[in-house]
């Protein structure tokens, strides 16, 4: 299997030396060049396609499935070659924008070490010989109705398969069919049951929100439906409004987005969190009283709460997240019932097994017992994820016929008999539907790369339907015209398929839940914010990408909170044994503020073991650990042994520099005087606002820069060396009980120090104040860099665009320029987009309007906290952003007049709690 | 430390020798081939250490600057300070040559010739650091203004610029000023391998003694020629390093930002060029018995003007100091506190004694005059010298503005190789200098003697 | 003593000084004179069909939007597609061996590989669609193709070309009913230009030349 070079990071020989050697070719290549450049040759079509201008980029509707839930997404294509995603305006999850995942998606698509080709155990295979394989089974499929035959899938909400499943069921009601998603929350359906005998699927209305309680639960993080989320509760108080409209409060074990956004932040042990909920529950006459907290902290904020609670009747949310027992959970339902909050309960939109711990399980006793003879595992990979007690990949061997359809030859697929490359969510047609039920239409925008198949087509397969192509299979779904069909692939949603809020009876409180025993150390599992559950573990702009709360990038490591940390003798880096019933793991740990003491998070997703050569050997794997027992206590002990966490920002206070404004009006700027001459941009003049009130640090941004600029990825060693590439970075600082963030792209300063300073003038202002870096001119002095007090340029110390790997190649932009060793590079405001828009606008004799122009990181925002455009348009939103008085500039004493400010923070904090 | 012409020159040049004496001395130590296995052994360490300078850039050529330890924030690495260090190296020797010759400092006429010679050479290898540290060395002529077809002039408010026409400036007039004193020395040469017959050298020396013949009037124009030249380097002492120190002073870095770098940048030259002259010269005498020529006298004087400059370097210190602290700026502030006790503290406690504490042992004469010490202090010094660069160029970047974006500079193998085969390629340089040309003015000895006959008669 | 160099010696090394002299002083020039912008014509670039506008255009009278199908709305003019050339050429010169690779493609579904004339380099961004759109003619970089049996090119490409136009626009657009037309430019009245000027919002010369306007 090859591996990209550029990402090449293996646990067999030290990155560094890998990278090096790799880079040989590359810098071979450039030497090549200096023979002047080869004869190029023009490829036109053989026969021209019908809509579309060559040299354009075509935008179309579709859905970015993760975890078996829909994203709606506009992929933009540039002659064929899909390049980019953005989130689709109509899709009431995304509105435009998407998360890092989604943004990743599109490399994930071009990774070359996706699988290629049919196995069967290590032999090559063809899709002839499975199929073969697969059709000899089948008259006694019939025969005996599908006896041993069982499916595995992860979570699935697309009506085709569902329909597909059914059908089949029809034929061979013996089939089984189990579920597995190690990030799956079985408890959502589990409470839901106890609450109202039935499974339900919450929508928590945070626009309708005024006090919003979560506990453990990442409203805007890994929650499902987070963009939402974060888009509605964060919108009054963007620009810092209204930003009394509402009010978080979040008790959590380990800091999560949620948190960092929370006006009052706690951070406790689950069992400490579940009776806490009960005892506000009490205070507010729901349940049982567990009786007072000995911990006077948490019963000062306990009060707090419950009265802040009270007080908002009919605008209060009590959210309880996946650490929370089921009972816990309902008694959350109940309490926001009583308060009558925004909370409305839906069909599942889950469509296969709701309780994955018991389907896998369930199937590990079939397998164990030899009762499954058939197995199609379709886009799961429960050899390397399932439950650690289960054994999984040991009990796939037993398996007569097994066959794994995933876009990786991942461990499952090792362990399988068979292995079939499934075609990427843009390479095939298909149907999703996002938390709320909304449907979309899934179509492809390139044919598989690498002749791949979607599931879909595996149980047409199955089924010997004489229809397998996937189109006919969704289109059947879909009742309805063409027009109506069109309509839905055009949009990207399909028209009212939003799930309808049930009237469900009053939830009841549960019989009062058991108080949880409170272990010394618990461990919590927990999606990584880069892989999820490992599912992106070769994606090397995920690993690349700073996590937001540790800015840690290309690992993962045990959290630990200081004083459990010092109690232990640990610091950042030390290895330490971990070990949960006689299951051990040896994990670097990495000591973080905020992290509850007496518990220690294990990000799911690492020490891949067959991922690519991206992500195999990254990180400790915390699978090893985890069983269907929920929080598991652990010991922690030092091994004496370090490792080297590669973490982009190493300075995470302030200094009394306070480069962030909180809660404080931003006096009248006084024009500071300048020797330089004043400018006057006569044309267009573009500017960007950040608004820290919205900014919940998802650092989508810094990968839809990423995507769109062509930003190349350094690996580990460049990291930790300080050489990371990202054109706007997302700072983090802990001042006290708060997290705070700030991204930062270049502030294109019309006083810009780097411009004096350049030998060469390679990076000048144009005429509408951008600052913009002439990389053909670039000699590389880095004086620029030196001299910028914000240090937002890049510099490509080595090789570091891969020009190696075709596929690679073809995911490029071709408006930005691939950047070769020894310039320096940084943000452009998009100025290719300006340029585009630009001419469009001059073709039409007419400017640009405001909002045509957007640059990548605004278009990705999910709260709408970068407000762009020319300041030169009195109308237009970026003014209006830059006319609060809120609106600060970076490092403001130096003059340096930067087109970039910033919107003071402004927090609601509960006067109880200050 | 000067000695008027009237009295004999006693102390800078031992009685006893004669016009033919000190010509045979001297440009025997080049003629007849008594360099033995001392020499050689020199030599082939320094080859071997250039060719591992070599090494080092080739693959930086081949891989790029990212074999060093730069990173953002530390874009500038031991590249930067190196450079900074030789060519503050080279000033002792422009210094001694033309500002002593202005003042008729008689006591310079027997280290000059060698003092012009390690200008040379380290302003070369000083030259060889900024283009080295490049992203893309191969495109440096970019800073020359030359019509192109791009239509694109060098950046002139940048500091690159002028340092790149400073550095030129100061090579070319060094190169000159050395040449143009050689040439009655290579006539000299010439003769005398006429005379023992040695057609080989005479010819080479003969080429570039460029056909002088020592008449009145060759001496007439000579002494206006090497007049003028010592002229035109003055200046040059002072506005070369004073460019070099805008290249800092000019950005807005806490730590770069400051009036003081001129004068301390060039007061800190002297210092190290003058240590270096001792680290030359007291070998130098000891291997080919110069003890006659290059007297206490010369290396006290050398320990006196250390003494001095120490001081202003101690000032230019403590101004820093002052003014980061008086400025209320809390960034100057916390860059200064950084230096005393951040990571790189130790090198600045390091720095500061060699550079401050240590020099104050020349207040005592005994120190002075003793040979070994002197040479082990001037050691001291240079490493002193080459730290307090490395500061400046690291400590101030490495914490800036933002907390978010500060870093830390660890340097690489490469760092190390490129700082020592520098250091190599400079001392085998000096070794092919002693080698083929007369370290000491024969010329320039001789009118010594003229005088020193005068004063007794 | 004997002087070391005989007189023909000396003036043997003098001769050679003087040549270093003057072989470097040439050289200067030399560059000097490579770098001014001038006419120079390169030679045509051989491609799988020989294709001819002169033909095409000249004696056909193709208009050249009719294979450059994109050069009003995209950054590239856009290439014929096999497919365009069998509009006519499934008819004309079927059998004609010059035209084997065009049915050769045809039948593959290949495409046809031509050869770039025009190659800028990659960090170059050239927008077609908008240099159309405020009248610069195509004869204004691509020349008289109407004249060229096989395609050549007549520009050097170099920057300082580019610029010529960029710093002084006004004086280098037509009407844009001429802007396809192959008829040598006739040059404007003062008052023409200021028409076109108003017609066109051209950006000024600052703007034009911008390293943005073609570098990102």
């Amino acid at each position: 299997m090859k591996t990209h070079p550029i990402f090449a990071i293996a646990q067999d020989e030290p990155a560094r030396r890998r990278f090096l050697k790799l880079m040989a070719a590359s810098a071979a290549l450039a030497g090549a060049g200096c023979s002047g450049p080869p004869a190029e040759t023009i490829v036109p079509y053989a026969t021209m396609p019908e809509q579309g201008v060559p040299g354009l980029p075509m935008f179309y509707a579709t859905a970015f499935v993760r975890n078996g839930l829909a994203h709606g997404v506009l992929v933009e294509s540039n002659m064929g070659r899909p390049t980019k995603v953005e989130g689709n305006p109509d899709h009431p999850v995304s509105a435009g924008a998407t998360d890092v995942f989604a943004q990743a998606s599109i490399l994930q698509l071009w990774d070359p070490d996706r699988s290629q080709a049919v196995f069967n155990g290590e032999e090559m295979a063809t899709w002839s010989a499975f199929d073969a394989a697969l059709q000899a089974r089948r008259p006694r499929f019939e025969r005996d109705g599908g006896a041993g035959l069982a499916i595995l899938t992860g979570t699935v909400t697309s009506p085709t398969l569902a329909a597909q499943v059914a059908t089949l069921r029809e034929r061979l009601p013996n089939l089984r069919w189990h579920a597995w998603n190690p990030l799956h929350d079985d408890g959502v359906a589990q409470a839901a049951q106890l609450a109202f005998g039935r499974p339900l699927d919450p929508l928590y209305r945070l626009d309708e929100a005024k006090v919003v309680l979560a506990l453990d639960a990442d409203l805007f993080g890994t929650m499902p439906g987070s963009l939402a989320h974060a888009r509605a509760f964060t919108a009054p108080r963007r620009l810092g409004a209204s930003v009394d409209a509402n009010r978080l409060y979040v008790l959590e074990p380990t800091p999560t987005l949620t948190g960092a956004y929370a006006d009052a932040r706690l951070a406790r042990a689950p069992h400490e969190i579940e009776v806490a909920l009960m005892r506000i529950a009490a205070r507010l006459g729901v349940g049982t009283d567990p009786g007072r907290a000995a911990d006077t902290m948490l019963d000062r904020w306990e009060a707090a709460v419950a009265k802040a609670l009270d007080g908002a009747r009919g605008h209060a949310l009590v959210v309880a997240g996946p650490t929370v027992s089921p009972a816990g959970r309902a008694l959350a339902y109940a309490l926001t019932a009583h308060l009558n909050g925004p909370l409305a309960f839906i069909e599942p939109v889950e469509r296969s097994p709701l309780d994955h711990g018991a389907s896998i399980a369930a199937l590990a006793d079939d397998l164990r017992a030899g009762r499954v003879d058939t197995l199609l595992i379709l886009d799961a990979n429960p050899a390397y994820d399932a439950p650690a007690d289960l054994d999984f990949a040991r009990l796939l061997q037993r398996v007569p016929l097994s066959a794994h359809l995933g876009l990786y030859r991942d461990e499952t697929a090792r362990a399988a008999g068979w292995h079939l490359p499934m075609a990427h969510c843009y390479e095939a047609w298909s149907d999703a539907r996002a938390h709320d039920g909304t449907a979309t239409v899934v179509q492809p925008l390139i044919a598989p790369l690498y002749g791949g198949r979607s599931a879909h087509e595996i149980l047409a397969l199955l089924a010997g339907a004489d229809t397998r192509n996937g189109h006919a299979l969704v289109r059947a779904t879909w009742k309805g015209d063409d027009a109506a069909w069109r309509d839905s692939l055009r949009r990207g949603i399909v028209a009212d398929s939003a799930a309808q809020a049930l009237a469900t009876p009053a939830a009841r409180p549960p019989a009062s839940p058991p108080v949880p025993a409170a272990p010394p150390l618990v461990a919590l599992f927990a999606p990584d914010p880069a892989v999820d559950g490992g599912a992106f573990a070769n994606n090397a702009w995920l690993q690349e990408l700073p996590r937001p709360l540790t800015s840690l990038t290309w690992d993962n490591a045990a959290l630990v909170g200081p004083a459990t940390a010092k109690r232990l003798g640990l610091v950042d880096g030390a290895v330490a044994r971990l070990r949960v019933d006689g299951r051990t793991v040896d994990a670097p740990v990495l000591v973080v503020a905020g992290q509850a003491e007496g518990v220690v998070t294990l990000p799911l997703g690492y020490g891949r073991r067959a991922a690519g050569g991206v992500g195999e050997g990254v990180g400790f794997d915390a699978y090893r650990l985890r069983t269907r027992t929920p929080l598991p206590s652990l010991t922690l002990e030092r091994t004496g042994r370090t490792h080297d966490l590669a973490v982009r920002q190493k300075e995470v206070d302030m200094h009394g520099r306070d480069p962030v404004h909180v809660r404080e009006l931003a006096r009248e700027r006084p024009q500071q005087a300048s020797l330089y001459p004043e400018q006057a941009y006569t044309d267009y003049k573009w500017g960007m606002a950040i608004d820290l009130n919205a900014c919940i640090g998802c650092a989508a941004c810094t990968l839809a820069c990423q995507a769109e600029n062509n930003i190349p990825v350094v690996g580990k060693e460049e990291v930790a060396r300080g050489r990371s590439m990202h054109w706007i970075r997302v700072d983090r600082y802990v001042a006290g009980p708060r997290t705070l963030f700030q991204p930062v792209p270049c502030m294109h300063c019309e006083h810009a120090p780097c411009e004096e300073v350049c030998p060469v003038g390679a990076t000048v202002h144009d005429s509408e104040g951008l600052n913009v870096q002439v990389y053909n001119r670039c000699i590389g002095t880095r004086f620029c860099s030196n001299n910028c007090p914000y240090k937002v340029r890049r510099f490509n110390f080595l090789q570091y665009a891969n020009q190696n790997v075709e596929s690679l190649k073809a995911l490029q932009n071709p408006e930005v320029t691939v950047r070769r060793r020894g310039v320096m590079e940084k943000c452009s405001y998009c100025l290719q987009r300006i340029t585009r828009a630009r001419i469009e606008a001059e073709k039409g004799d007419r400017r640009i309007r405001d909002g045509e122009m957007v640059t990548a990181c605004q278009a990705v925002c999910p709260t709408r906290a970068i407000h762009f455009g020319d300041l030169n348009d009195p109308s237009s939103d970026v003014v209006a952003a830059k006319a609060s008085p809120l609106d600060y500039h970076l490092l403001e004493e130096l003059n340096t007049r930067p087109r970039t400010s910033y919107t003071t923070r402004v927090l609601n904090p509960d006067p109880e709690l200050e | 430390m000067s000695t008027p012409d009237t009295r004999p020159n006693a102390d800078v040049l031992r009685p006893g020798w004669g016009y033919a004496s000190v010509t045979d001395k001297i440009a025997g130590i080049v003629l007849d081939d008594h360099f033995g296995w001392r020499w050689w052994t020199a030599f082939l360490v320094a080859s071997a250490g250039v060719c591992a300078l070599l090494a080092a850039v080739s693959w930086l050529l081949v891989k790029g600057v990212g074999i060093w330890g730069v990173d953002i924030p530390v874009a500038w690495g031991f590249a930067i300070g190196n450079f900074v260090w030789w060519i503050g190296i080279g000033h002792a020797g422009t210094f001694i040559s033309a500002v002593l010759l202005l003042l008729r400092q008689k006591w310079r006429t027997s280290i000059n010739r060698f003092a012009e010679a390690m200008t040379l050479f380290a302003a070369s290898i000083a030259g060889l650091f900024p283009v080295l540290h490049l992203g893309r060395p191969w495109f440096f002529y970019w800073l020359v203004p030359y019509p192109n077809v791009m239509n694109v002039w060098p950046q002139w408010r940048s500091p690159l610029v002028w340092d790149f026409f400073a550095i030129a400036t100061y090579l070319t007039v060094s190169l000159l000023f050395w040449y143009v004193g050689l040439i009655p020395d290579l006539a000299t040469l010439r003769d005398r391998a006429g005379l023992h017959g040695e057609r080989k050298r005479q010819i080479a020396y003969g080429l570039l003694a460029l056909g002088w013949r020592g008449e009145a009037r060759h001496w007439a124009r000579f002494e206006w020629a090497y007049l003028l030249l010592a002229g035109l380097a003055t200046p040059l002492v002072v506005s070369v390093h004073t460019i070099v120190s805008l290249d800092f002073a000019v950005g807005n870095t806490p730590g770069y930002h400051s009036t003081i770098f001129p004068p301390y940048f060039v007061a800190g030259a002297l210092f190290s060029g003058f240590a270096m002259v001792l680290t030359l010269a007291i070998p130098l005498r000891h291997a080919f018995g110069l003890h006659d020529f290059i007297t206490q006298k010369h290396l006290a004087n050398a320990a006196k003007v250390l003494l001095a400059t120490c001081w202003l370097v101690g000032y230019g210190y403590l101004a820093e100091i002052f003014t980061s602290f008086y400025s209320g700026d809390i960034y100057e502030r916390y860059m200064t506190v950084n230096r005393f006790t951040g990571p790189y503290g130790p090198v600045y406690w390091a720095m500061l004694a060699c550079n401050v504490l240590v020099p104050q042992l020349f207040w005592f004469r005994r120190v002075r005059h003793n040979v070994p010490l002197l040479f082990v202090l001037s050691l001291v010094i240079n490493c002193g010298m080459w730290m307090e660069r490395f500061l400046i160029v690291v400590t101030s970047l490495h914490r800036d503005f933002l907390p978010s974006a500060w870093g830390m500079f660890y340097p690489t193998r490469w760092d190390w190789i490129t700082l020592f085969g520098s250091i190599a390629l400079f001392v085998w340089l000096f070794l092919l200098f002693v080698r083929f040309l007369p370290l000491i003015s024969i010329a320039e000895m001789r009118e010594l003697i003229r005088e020193s006959v005068k004063g007794e008669g | 003593m004997a002087p070391p160099f005989s007189r023909s010696a000396v003036l043997f090394v003098k001769l050679i000084l003087l040549g270093l002299l003057i072989g470097i002083a040439t050289w200067i020039a030399l560059a000097r004179w490579t770098m001014t912008p001038r006419n120079v014509t390169y030679a045509p670039v051989a491609q799988p069909i020989p294709f001819s506008h002169k033909h095409h255009v000249a004696d056909d009278g193709i208009d050249c939007r009719y294979c450059h199908t994109s050069v009003e709305n995209s950054a590239t003019a856009g290439m014929p597609s096999t497919s365009v050339c069998l509009s006519c050429h499934s008819q004309l010169f079927v059998d004609s061996p010059l035209l084997a690779p065009l049915h050769e493609s045809a039948r593959t579904g290949k495409p046809i590989h031509w050869v770039r004339v025009h190659d800028l380099p990659d960090f170059v961004y050239f927008e077609h669609d908008i240099h159309v759109a405020k009248g610069v003619a195509c004869i204004e970089c691509h020349g008289r193709v109407d004249q060229m049996p096989i395609t050549w090119r007549t520009a050097s490409l170099e920057m300082q070309w580019c610029l010529r136009c960029h710093r002084d626009a006004p004086n280098h657009v037509r009407p844009l009913n001429e802007v396809l037309s192959m008829a040598p430019q006739k040059p404007l009245t003062p008052d023409e230009i200021r028409q076109l000027n108003r017609l066109y919002h051209l950006r000024d010369a600052q703007a034009l030349t911008n390293c943005s306007t073609c570098h990102r």
